[in-house]
Protein backbone atom coordinates (compact mmCIF):
# COMPACT_ATOMS: atom_id res chain seq x y z
CA UNK A 1 0.00 0.00 0.00
CA UNK A 2 1.01 3.81 -0.98
CA UNK A 3 0.34 6.82 1.29
CA UNK A 4 -2.91 8.07 0.69
CA UNK A 5 -3.19 10.92 -1.60
CA UNK A 6 -5.51 12.59 0.51
CA UNK A 7 -7.27 14.65 -1.38
CA UNK A 8 -10.82 15.81 -1.29
CA UNK A 9 -13.03 15.75 -3.96
CA UNK A 10 -15.22 18.31 -5.52
CA UNK A 11 -19.06 18.96 -4.16
CA UNK A 12 -20.97 17.73 -7.40
CA UNK A 13 -23.04 20.28 -8.92
CA UNK A 14 -26.75 20.15 -8.71
CA UNK A 15 -28.65 22.01 -11.52
CA UNK A 16 -29.66 26.01 -10.84
CA UNK A 17 -33.01 25.36 -11.33
CA UNK A 18 -35.99 27.62 -12.47
CA UNK A 19 -35.62 30.38 -9.91
CA UNK A 20 -32.16 30.88 -9.95
CA UNK A 21 -32.61 34.68 -10.10
CA UNK A 22 -34.13 34.71 -6.80
CA UNK A 23 -29.93 34.14 -5.71
CA UNK A 24 -28.57 35.59 -8.65
CA UNK A 25 -30.38 38.36 -10.08
CA UNK A 26 -33.08 39.26 -7.46
CA UNK A 27 -33.57 42.55 -8.52
CA UNK A 28 -34.55 41.73 -12.20
CA UNK A 29 -37.59 38.96 -10.49
CA UNK A 30 -38.75 41.64 -8.12
CA UNK A 31 -36.68 41.09 -5.25
CA UNK A 32 -35.96 44.34 -4.70
CA UNK A 33 -34.70 46.19 -1.00
CA UNK A 34 -31.72 43.19 -0.05
CA UNK A 35 -29.11 44.46 -2.74
CA UNK A 36 -28.71 47.98 -4.10
CA UNK A 37 -28.12 46.09 -7.74
CA UNK A 38 -27.63 42.89 -8.97
CA UNK A 39 -24.46 41.46 -9.24
CA UNK A 40 -22.62 41.48 -12.61
CA UNK A 41 -25.68 43.79 -14.12
CA UNK A 42 -22.92 46.32 -15.18
CA UNK A 43 -19.63 45.64 -16.50
CA UNK A 44 -18.55 49.11 -18.02
CA UNK A 45 -18.21 53.34 -17.30
CA UNK A 46 -17.52 55.90 -19.58
CA UNK A 47 -13.92 56.09 -18.49
CA UNK A 48 -13.79 52.29 -19.74
CA UNK A 49 -10.67 51.30 -22.29
CA UNK A 50 -11.79 49.80 -25.80
CA UNK A 51 -14.11 49.61 -28.60
CA UNK A 52 -17.72 49.01 -26.86
CA UNK A 53 -20.04 46.21 -28.32
CA UNK A 54 -23.49 44.51 -27.32
CA UNK A 55 -23.63 40.95 -27.07
CA UNK A 56 -27.28 39.27 -28.10
CA UNK A 57 -27.10 35.49 -27.01
CA UNK A 58 -29.60 33.31 -27.04
CA UNK A 59 -29.29 29.70 -25.40
CA UNK A 60 -31.80 27.22 -27.28
CA UNK A 61 -32.73 23.85 -26.36
CA UNK A 62 -32.91 20.36 -28.78
CA UNK A 63 -36.20 21.55 -30.06
CA UNK A 64 -34.81 25.08 -31.19
CA UNK A 65 -36.97 26.91 -28.38
CA UNK A 66 -35.27 29.35 -26.29
CA UNK A 67 -34.48 29.34 -23.07
CA UNK A 68 -36.57 31.74 -20.76
CA UNK A 69 -34.98 31.32 -17.21
CA UNK A 70 -31.89 31.03 -18.04
CA UNK A 71 -29.00 32.82 -17.10
CA UNK A 72 -25.45 33.14 -18.86
CA UNK A 73 -22.21 34.89 -17.14
CA UNK A 74 -18.98 35.91 -18.67
CA UNK A 75 -15.59 36.37 -17.84
CA UNK A 76 -13.57 38.14 -20.53
CA UNK A 77 -9.64 40.09 -20.75
CA UNK A 78 -9.87 44.02 -21.09
CA UNK A 79 -8.88 45.41 -24.41
CA UNK A 80 -5.06 45.03 -23.63
CA UNK A 81 -5.68 41.48 -23.06
CA UNK A 82 -5.31 41.56 -19.31
CA UNK A 83 -7.64 40.04 -16.83
CA UNK A 84 -8.84 41.92 -13.41
CA UNK A 85 -7.80 38.76 -11.31
CA UNK A 86 -5.82 38.36 -8.75
CA UNK A 87 -3.58 35.57 -10.81
CA UNK A 88 -3.14 37.93 -13.34
CA UNK A 89 0.01 38.34 -13.29
CA UNK A 90 1.61 39.87 -16.42
CA UNK A 91 0.51 43.64 -15.50
CA UNK A 92 -2.55 45.72 -14.48
CA UNK A 93 -5.76 45.31 -15.96
CA UNK A 94 -8.38 48.64 -16.70
CA UNK A 95 -9.59 49.59 -13.70
CA UNK A 96 -12.72 50.39 -14.94
CA UNK A 97 -13.19 47.22 -16.53
CA UNK A 98 -14.50 44.73 -13.93
CA UNK A 99 -14.13 41.92 -16.94
CA UNK A 100 -17.44 39.70 -15.48
CA UNK A 101 -21.07 39.86 -15.91
CA UNK A 102 -24.16 38.29 -15.19
CA UNK A 103 -27.30 38.43 -17.20
CA UNK A 104 -30.56 36.01 -16.74
CA UNK A 105 -32.23 35.68 -20.73
CA UNK A 106 -35.47 37.77 -20.93
CA UNK A 107 -38.23 35.46 -19.97
CA UNK A 108 -40.21 36.33 -23.10
CA UNK A 109 -37.75 36.29 -25.76
CA UNK A 110 -35.31 34.24 -24.37
CA UNK A 111 -32.43 37.07 -25.21
CA UNK A 112 -29.83 38.01 -23.03
CA UNK A 113 -27.71 41.26 -23.48
CA UNK A 114 -24.19 42.10 -22.60
CA UNK A 115 -22.79 45.62 -23.09
CA UNK A 116 -19.22 45.25 -23.06
CA UNK A 117 -15.60 45.81 -24.93
CA UNK A 118 -13.99 43.79 -27.37
CA UNK A 119 -11.33 41.81 -25.41
CA UNK A 120 -7.52 41.77 -26.70
CA UNK A 121 -5.57 38.94 -27.42
CA UNK A 122 -4.40 36.63 -24.52
CA UNK A 123 -1.30 34.47 -24.86
CA UNK A 124 -0.73 31.00 -24.14
CA UNK A 125 2.13 30.17 -21.22
CA UNK A 126 4.09 29.02 -24.50
CA UNK A 127 3.15 32.45 -25.87
CA UNK A 128 1.15 31.55 -29.08
CA UNK A 129 -1.41 34.01 -28.84
CA UNK A 130 -5.92 33.27 -28.42
CA UNK A 131 -8.02 34.78 -30.74
CA UNK A 132 -9.82 37.21 -28.90
CA UNK A 133 -12.67 35.51 -27.24
CA UNK A 134 -15.50 35.79 -24.42
CA UNK A 135 -16.07 32.73 -21.57
CA UNK A 136 -19.50 31.94 -21.15
CA UNK A 137 -20.80 29.91 -18.50
CA UNK A 138 -24.48 28.90 -18.23
CA UNK A 139 -26.61 27.68 -15.77
CA UNK A 140 -30.41 26.74 -16.28
CA UNK A 141 -33.38 23.71 -14.99
CA UNK A 142 -32.25 21.33 -16.83
CA UNK A 143 -28.50 21.81 -17.00
CA UNK A 144 -27.12 19.32 -14.87
CA UNK A 145 -23.58 21.04 -14.62
CA UNK A 146 -22.39 24.54 -15.65
CA UNK A 147 -22.35 24.89 -19.41
CA UNK A 148 -18.38 26.15 -20.74
CA UNK A 149 -18.25 27.88 -23.95
CA UNK A 150 -16.08 30.57 -25.70
CA UNK A 151 -17.79 33.08 -28.01
CA UNK A 152 -15.27 34.63 -30.73
CA UNK A 153 -15.70 36.98 -33.20
CA UNK A 154 -16.38 37.28 -37.00
CA UNK A 155 -14.03 39.78 -37.88
CA UNK A 156 -11.16 38.25 -36.31
CA UNK A 157 -10.86 35.50 -38.91
CA UNK A 158 -7.16 35.61 -39.13
CA UNK A 159 -6.90 35.08 -35.63
CA UNK A 160 -8.99 32.83 -35.45
CA UNK A 161 -7.45 30.60 -37.83
CA UNK A 162 -4.52 30.31 -35.55
CA UNK A 163 -6.24 30.28 -32.41
CA UNK A 164 -4.66 27.13 -30.52
CA UNK A 165 -8.31 26.54 -28.32
CA UNK A 166 -10.23 26.51 -31.98
CA UNK A 167 -7.32 23.99 -33.43
CA UNK A 168 -8.35 21.73 -30.65
CA UNK A 169 -11.80 20.72 -32.54
CA UNK A 170 -11.27 17.85 -34.51
CA UNK A 171 -14.82 18.36 -36.24
CA UNK A 172 -13.96 21.52 -38.15
CA UNK A 173 -17.85 21.99 -39.45
CA UNK A 174 -18.57 22.46 -35.35
CA UNK A 175 -15.73 26.04 -35.27
CA UNK A 176 -18.46 27.76 -36.45
CA UNK A 177 -20.60 26.98 -33.47
CA UNK A 178 -18.15 29.56 -31.35
CA UNK A 179 -18.17 32.59 -33.60
CA UNK A 180 -20.84 35.23 -32.95
CA UNK A 181 -21.27 36.97 -35.98
CA UNK A 182 -21.43 40.55 -36.40
CA UNK A 183 -24.07 43.42 -37.00
CA UNK A 184 -22.90 46.88 -36.62
CA UNK A 185 -21.58 47.28 -32.87
CA UNK A 186 -23.85 44.10 -31.66
CA UNK A 187 -22.01 40.69 -31.71
CA UNK A 188 -25.29 37.46 -32.29
CA UNK A 189 -24.63 34.53 -30.54
CA UNK A 190 -26.96 31.29 -30.60
CA UNK A 191 -25.74 28.81 -28.36
CA UNK A 192 -27.40 25.21 -29.32
CA UNK A 193 -27.59 22.49 -26.12
CA UNK A 194 -28.26 20.50 -28.57
CA UNK A 195 -28.91 18.91 -31.80
CA UNK A 196 -27.26 19.06 -35.31
CA UNK A 197 -25.72 22.98 -35.00
CA UNK A 198 -25.11 21.43 -31.46
CA UNK A 199 -22.60 24.03 -29.82
CA UNK A 200 -18.94 23.41 -29.15
CA UNK A 201 -18.76 23.44 -24.97
CA UNK A 202 -15.77 22.59 -23.21
CA UNK A 203 -14.25 20.79 -20.38
CA UNK A 204 -11.25 22.88 -18.79
CA UNK B 1 -4.92 37.19 -2.93
CA UNK B 2 -4.01 40.81 -1.95
CA UNK B 3 -7.14 42.16 0.06
CA UNK B 4 -6.51 39.35 2.61
CA UNK B 5 -3.44 40.69 3.92
CA UNK B 6 -1.10 37.34 2.79
CA UNK B 7 2.20 37.99 1.56
CA UNK B 8 2.29 34.87 -0.56
CA UNK B 9 2.16 35.26 -4.64
CA UNK B 10 -1.57 34.30 -5.59
CA UNK B 11 -1.65 30.94 -6.94
CA UNK B 12 -1.41 30.66 -10.84
CA UNK B 13 -1.32 27.11 -11.50
CA UNK B 14 -4.06 24.88 -14.09
CA UNK B 15 -6.55 23.47 -11.90
CA UNK B 16 -7.22 19.72 -11.22
CA UNK B 17 -9.68 18.28 -13.62
CA UNK B 18 -13.03 17.68 -13.10
CA UNK B 19 -14.29 14.19 -12.28
CA UNK B 20 -17.13 14.40 -14.65
CA UNK B 21 -18.18 10.64 -13.56
CA UNK B 22 -18.59 11.97 -9.91
CA UNK B 23 -21.01 14.64 -11.30
CA UNK B 24 -24.14 13.78 -12.47
CA UNK B 25 -24.28 13.65 -16.25
CA UNK B 26 -25.75 16.24 -18.40
CA UNK B 27 -28.27 13.47 -19.41
CA UNK B 28 -30.38 12.43 -16.59
CA UNK B 29 -33.54 11.00 -17.93
CA UNK B 30 -35.55 10.72 -14.58
CA UNK B 31 -35.46 14.63 -14.57
CA UNK B 32 -36.99 15.15 -17.32
CA UNK B 33 -35.70 18.98 -18.49
CA UNK B 34 -32.61 17.55 -18.75
CA UNK B 35 -33.22 15.39 -21.74
CA UNK B 36 -33.35 18.43 -24.28
CA UNK B 37 -31.12 20.32 -22.59
CA UNK B 38 -27.98 18.22 -22.55
CA UNK B 39 -25.77 18.14 -24.76
CA UNK B 40 -25.03 14.98 -27.13
CA UNK B 41 -21.63 15.76 -28.59
CA UNK B 42 -18.62 15.52 -26.13
CA UNK B 43 -17.03 17.93 -24.68
CA UNK B 44 -13.77 19.37 -25.91
CA UNK B 45 -11.21 18.85 -23.21
CA UNK B 46 -8.34 21.07 -22.82
CA UNK B 47 -5.62 22.02 -19.96
CA UNK B 48 -6.96 25.40 -18.48
CA UNK B 49 -5.49 28.93 -20.49
CA UNK B 50 -5.45 32.28 -18.32
CA UNK B 51 -9.10 32.53 -19.23
CA UNK B 52 -10.12 29.37 -17.18
CA UNK B 53 -7.24 29.88 -14.40
CA UNK B 54 -8.18 33.31 -13.58
CA UNK B 55 -11.40 34.90 -12.44
CA UNK B 56 -13.18 37.80 -10.53
CA UNK B 57 -12.71 38.02 -7.03
CA UNK B 58 -15.32 40.00 -4.49
CA UNK B 59 -14.36 41.88 -1.82
CA UNK B 60 -16.14 42.27 1.59
CA UNK B 61 -16.74 45.59 1.19
CA UNK B 62 -19.52 44.61 -1.27
CA UNK B 63 -21.69 43.13 1.73
CA UNK B 64 -24.47 44.76 3.60
CA UNK B 65 -24.89 43.76 6.94
CA UNK B 66 -27.87 41.84 6.51
CA UNK B 67 -27.20 40.17 3.12
CA UNK B 68 -26.27 36.48 5.22
CA UNK B 69 -29.43 36.95 7.60
CA UNK B 70 -32.21 35.45 5.28
CA UNK B 71 -34.59 35.81 8.46
CA UNK B 72 -34.05 39.65 8.33
CA UNK B 73 -33.09 41.02 5.06
CA UNK B 74 -36.30 41.13 3.71
CA UNK B 75 -38.57 41.18 6.26
CA UNK B 76 -40.57 44.19 7.61
CA UNK B 77 -38.30 46.57 10.66
CA UNK B 78 -38.95 44.92 13.94
CA UNK B 79 -40.49 41.58 11.94
CA UNK B 80 -38.81 38.08 11.11
CA UNK B 81 -39.49 35.17 8.78
CA UNK B 82 -41.78 32.43 9.71
CA UNK B 83 -39.94 28.89 9.85
CA UNK B 84 -37.67 26.91 12.05
CA UNK B 85 -34.81 29.35 12.42
CA UNK B 86 -31.51 27.99 11.65
CA UNK B 87 -27.93 28.54 10.82
CA UNK B 88 -25.85 27.14 8.28
CA UNK B 89 -22.07 27.12 8.43
CA UNK B 90 -19.10 25.87 6.88
CA UNK B 91 -16.22 26.09 5.11
CA UNK B 92 -15.08 26.17 1.30
CA UNK B 93 -12.14 23.56 1.04
CA UNK B 94 -10.08 23.00 -2.26
CA UNK B 95 -9.36 19.35 -3.07
CA UNK B 96 -6.10 19.90 -1.42
CA UNK B 97 -8.13 20.40 1.87
CA UNK B 98 -6.88 24.27 1.91
CA UNK B 99 -9.23 26.48 3.39
CA UNK B 100 -10.71 29.05 0.64
CA UNK B 101 -10.40 32.56 1.30
CA UNK B 102 -12.68 35.75 -0.34
CA UNK B 103 -15.31 33.07 -2.21
CA UNK B 104 -18.77 34.65 -2.95
CA UNK B 105 -21.32 32.17 -1.71
CA UNK B 106 -24.72 33.07 -2.83
CA UNK B 107 -28.07 31.57 -1.38
CA UNK B 108 -31.46 31.01 -2.29
CA UNK B 109 -34.58 28.85 -1.55
CA UNK B 110 -38.23 28.63 -0.93
CA UNK B 111 -39.85 29.79 2.69
CA UNK B 112 -40.87 27.05 4.95
CA UNK B 113 -43.93 26.43 3.33
CA UNK B 114 -41.92 25.10 -0.03
CA UNK B 115 -43.21 28.60 -1.59
CA UNK B 116 -40.94 30.57 -4.06
CA UNK B 117 -41.38 34.20 -4.31
CA UNK B 118 -41.01 33.96 -7.51
CA UNK B 119 -43.95 35.17 -10.36
CA UNK B 120 -43.42 31.79 -12.14
CA UNK B 121 -43.91 29.63 -8.95
CA UNK B 122 -47.75 28.52 -8.80
CA UNK B 123 -47.92 26.36 -6.24
CA UNK B 124 -50.98 26.96 -3.80
CA UNK B 125 -48.65 27.44 -0.34
CA UNK B 126 -48.71 31.16 0.59
CA UNK B 127 -45.71 33.54 0.44
CA UNK B 128 -44.34 34.99 3.75
CA UNK B 129 -44.15 38.61 3.56
CA UNK B 130 -41.48 39.06 5.69
CA UNK B 131 -39.26 36.24 3.52
CA UNK B 132 -37.38 36.95 0.29
CA UNK B 133 -35.69 33.72 -0.28
CA UNK B 134 -32.15 35.43 -1.54
CA UNK B 135 -28.43 35.89 0.33
CA UNK B 136 -24.68 36.02 0.23
CA UNK B 137 -21.39 35.77 2.44
CA UNK B 138 -18.13 35.56 1.71
CA UNK B 139 -15.46 33.23 3.11
CA UNK B 140 -13.09 34.41 5.87
CA UNK B 141 -9.26 33.99 6.09
CA UNK B 142 -9.94 30.13 6.98
CA UNK B 143 -12.77 29.56 4.28
CA UNK B 144 -15.52 29.75 6.75
CA UNK B 145 -19.17 31.30 6.33
CA UNK B 146 -22.16 31.41 7.33
CA UNK B 147 -25.63 32.63 7.12
CA UNK B 148 -28.94 32.75 8.98
CA UNK B 149 -32.00 31.54 7.29
CA UNK B 150 -35.38 29.45 8.54
CA UNK B 151 -35.58 25.72 7.09
CA UNK B 152 -36.98 25.44 3.83
CA UNK B 153 -39.92 23.35 3.20
CA UNK B 154 -40.70 20.08 0.49
CA UNK B 155 -42.63 21.44 -2.50
CA UNK B 156 -43.97 19.67 -5.31
CA UNK B 157 -42.78 20.00 -9.04
CA UNK B 158 -43.95 19.15 -12.27
CA UNK B 159 -41.51 16.11 -13.45
CA UNK B 160 -43.05 12.70 -12.39
CA UNK B 161 -47.02 12.99 -11.76
CA UNK B 162 -45.95 13.27 -7.71
CA UNK B 163 -42.32 14.40 -7.30
CA UNK B 164 -41.32 16.41 -4.44
CA UNK B 165 -38.19 18.48 -3.65
CA UNK B 166 -36.22 17.51 -0.50
CA UNK B 167 -35.61 20.50 1.10
CA UNK B 168 -32.80 22.48 -0.41
CA UNK B 169 -30.64 25.66 -0.10
CA UNK B 170 -29.29 26.48 -3.33
CA UNK B 171 -25.42 27.53 -3.00
CA UNK B 172 -23.66 29.43 -6.06
CA UNK B 173 -20.07 29.42 -5.21
CA UNK B 174 -17.60 31.86 -6.95
CA UNK B 175 -14.40 30.69 -6.09
CA UNK B 176 -10.84 32.51 -7.71
CA UNK B 177 -11.12 31.12 -10.94
CA UNK B 178 -13.65 30.86 -13.96
CA UNK B 179 -12.65 27.15 -14.03
CA UNK B 180 -13.93 26.77 -10.21
CA UNK B 181 -17.24 27.84 -11.03
CA UNK B 182 -20.33 25.92 -9.02
CA UNK B 183 -23.37 25.55 -8.35
CA UNK B 184 -25.17 23.45 -6.12
CA UNK B 185 -27.52 22.27 -3.68
CA UNK B 186 -27.46 21.86 0.09
CA UNK B 187 -30.04 19.01 1.82
CA UNK B 188 -30.71 18.25 5.51
CA UNK B 189 -30.07 15.42 7.09
CA UNK B 190 -32.37 12.70 7.16
CA UNK B 191 -34.74 13.81 5.07
CA UNK B 192 -36.51 11.00 3.41
CA UNK B 193 -37.46 12.73 -0.11
CA UNK B 194 -33.43 13.00 -0.68
CA UNK B 195 -33.08 9.72 -2.02
CA UNK B 196 -36.36 9.77 -3.88
CA UNK B 197 -35.41 12.85 -5.99
CA UNK B 198 -34.28 12.68 -9.68
CA UNK B 199 -32.29 15.70 -9.34
CA UNK B 200 -29.84 14.15 -6.54
CA UNK B 201 -30.44 10.98 -8.34
CA UNK B 202 -28.62 12.26 -11.65
CA UNK B 203 -25.76 11.88 -9.41
CA UNK B 204 -24.27 8.12 -9.46
CA UNK B 205 -22.40 7.78 -6.41
CA UNK B 206 -23.87 7.50 -3.10
CA UNK B 207 -20.86 9.06 -1.72
CA UNK B 208 -20.76 12.40 -4.03
CA UNK B 209 -24.73 12.87 -2.54
CA UNK B 210 -23.94 12.66 0.87
CA UNK B 211 -21.51 15.48 0.34
CA UNK B 212 -24.50 18.01 -0.55
CA UNK B 213 -26.03 16.66 2.63
CA UNK B 214 -25.59 18.94 5.71
CA UNK B 215 -25.17 17.72 9.10
CA UNK B 216 -27.11 18.76 11.97
CA UNK B 217 -24.55 20.21 14.29
CA UNK B 218 -25.84 20.66 17.79
CA UNK B 219 -22.28 22.58 18.91
CA UNK B 220 -23.46 25.51 16.96
CA UNK B 221 -27.15 25.75 17.61
CA UNK B 222 -28.20 29.10 19.40
CA UNK B 223 -29.85 28.02 22.52
CA UNK B 224 -33.36 29.09 22.44
CA UNK B 225 -33.09 30.78 19.35
CA UNK B 226 -31.66 28.36 16.57
CA UNK B 227 -30.69 24.92 15.11
CA UNK B 228 -27.58 24.82 13.19
CA UNK B 229 -26.85 22.76 10.42
CA UNK B 230 -22.83 22.20 8.95
CA UNK B 231 -22.03 22.32 5.01
CA UNK B 232 -19.11 22.11 3.81
CA UNK B 233 -17.87 23.32 0.01
CA UNK B 234 -15.40 21.98 -2.13
CA UNK B 235 -13.88 23.38 -4.95
CA UNK B 236 -11.08 22.23 -7.62
CA UNK B 237 -7.99 22.27 -6.78
CA UNK B 238 -4.69 24.15 -8.18
CA UNK B 239 -1.99 22.02 -9.40
CA UNK B 240 1.52 23.50 -8.71
CA UNK B 241 3.69 24.78 -11.14
CA UNK B 242 6.85 22.96 -10.95
CA UNK B 243 7.18 22.58 -14.54
CA UNK B 244 6.12 25.20 -16.07
CA UNK B 245 6.92 26.15 -20.44
CA UNK B 246 5.67 23.51 -21.46
CA UNK B 247 5.27 23.00 -24.92
CA UNK B 248 1.12 23.48 -24.25
CA UNK B 249 -1.15 24.45 -21.53
CA UNK B 250 -1.20 27.86 -19.93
Amino acid sequence: MAQSLDRLKESPSQTAGPYVHIGLTPNFCGIGGVYASDLGSSMINDQTKGERIELRIRVLDGTGTPLREALVEIWQADANGLYNSPAEMRGAADPNFLGWGRQPTDTETGVCLFQTIKPGRVPLRDGRLMAPHISLWIAARGINVGLHTRLYFSDEEKANAEDPILARIEHRLRVPTLIAERRGDTYVFDIHLQGEKETVFFDS
Amino acid sequence: MAETGSNQAPETGAFFQRDRQWHPPALTPNYKSSVLRSPQKALVSFDNTLSESTGRVFGHAMLGELDNDLIHNFARPGESAIGERIIVHGRVLDERGKGVPGVLLEFWQANAGGRYRHKKDAYLAPLDPNFGGCGRAITGEDGSYALRTIRPGPYPWPNGPNDWRPAHIHFSVFGHSFAQRLITQMYFEGDPLIWRCPIVGGISNREAIEALIAALDMQSTIAMDALAYKFDIVLRGRRSTLFENRPEGN
